[in-house]
């Protein structure tokens, strides 16, 4: 998605209740060399809301590359992972489920609702930090997108 | 280690490539990775089903914990190769990572809308395809947690 605003900040959604993983999370992805343009929601229902909204004003545009818990309030991240990539206008954005579930039927289940990959939050920080920017690395400098 | 993949046992990665030159690349890139792993090499897509399947020859092929897969491929396109892999109740968990040497943007958001996992275009300088190998092995064979099997 090239044109006039090639410098333009990448755009990513963080879905995630925890205001400390929220923190750590927008850090990491600030510290990095790739400028993006990072919005947090903290539920499901917000996270839909959010992404059907995006792409119609000027302001908000669709994001390239979403970061979704699974345990959430209101919509699970399963159901939120299923609606977007039921969603012809939303299924090609990468979705990386970043968890701290321990359950294999979690990840198991949300590689078969076609999640881009899943990835377990490491318990030490500075793991964490490092891990969400290899995250943002691998998609929004290695992975074409679609 | 980030991975429902029990320690000690090698990542079986099945690699659905027609060229030998760039499969062997591959497969060399794949080798000093920092994680053991076994790649089964077929090189069409009614051969990766066949595998998949664990019919005929691959009667005892494991089940692939990862598919790298060319779009490019004789008889079955990569991208119907994928959709078998996506509408099979079991096959669908796995993650496939296209690489292929298309650009174009036709190809990429077909290939997620098939619900491929990524979609990398395969770098024509040799340095440069060694390395995008590499940085799917670290990613996705460290970084990623893999379905169980």
């Amino acid at each position: 998605m090239t044109g006039i605003h090639e410098a333009a900040p990448v755009e990513i959604l963080l879905v995630e209740d925890s205001p400390n993983d929220a923190e750590l999370m927008v850090e990491a992805l600030g510290a990095g060399k790739l400028k993006s343009r990072i919005t947090v929601v903290e539920d499901g229902e917000e996270a839909i809301a959010y992404l059907r909204g995006a792409g119609v004003g000027i302001e908000v545009s669709s994001p390239s590359l979403i970061l979704l818990d699974l345990h959430l309030p209101r919509m699970n991240g399963h159901e939120v992972l299923a609606e977007i990539k039921q969603d012809e206008s939303l299924r090609r954005i990468p979705v990386v489920i970043m968890t701290s579930s321990e359950k294999d039927q979690d990840f198991i289940k949300a590689y078969d609702l076609f999640a881009n990959c899943c990835v377990s939050k490491p318990m030490n920080q500075e793991q964490f930090a490092s891990t969400v920017r290899k995250i943002e690395l691998f998609w929004l400098r290695i992975a074409r997108r679609g | 280690m980030n991975t429902a993949i029990p320690k000690g046992r090698p990542i079986e990665i099945l690699l659905v490539e027609d060229s030998p030159e760039e499969a062997q690349l591959t497969m060399d890139a794949l080798k000093d990775g920092r994680v053991s792993n076994r790649i089964h090499w077929v090189e069409d897509g009614e051969e990766a089903m066949s595998f998949l399947r664990r019919a005929g020859r691959h009667s005892a092929a494991p089940r692939p914990d990862l598919i790298l897969l060319d779009l490019r491929l004789p008889r079955i396109s990569g991208h119907e190769v994928l959709q078998e892999i996506k509408e099979h109740p079991s096959f669908r968990r796995i993650p496939v990572v296209i690489m292929t040497s298309s650009d174009d943007e036709k190809d990429v958001a077909k290939a997620y809308d098939g619900h491929a996992n990524c979609f990398i275009t395969k770098p024509v300088d040799i340095d440069k395809f060694i390395d995008a190998v590499r940085s799917i092995e670290d990613f996705w064979l460290t970084v990623v947690h893999l379905p169980a099997a």
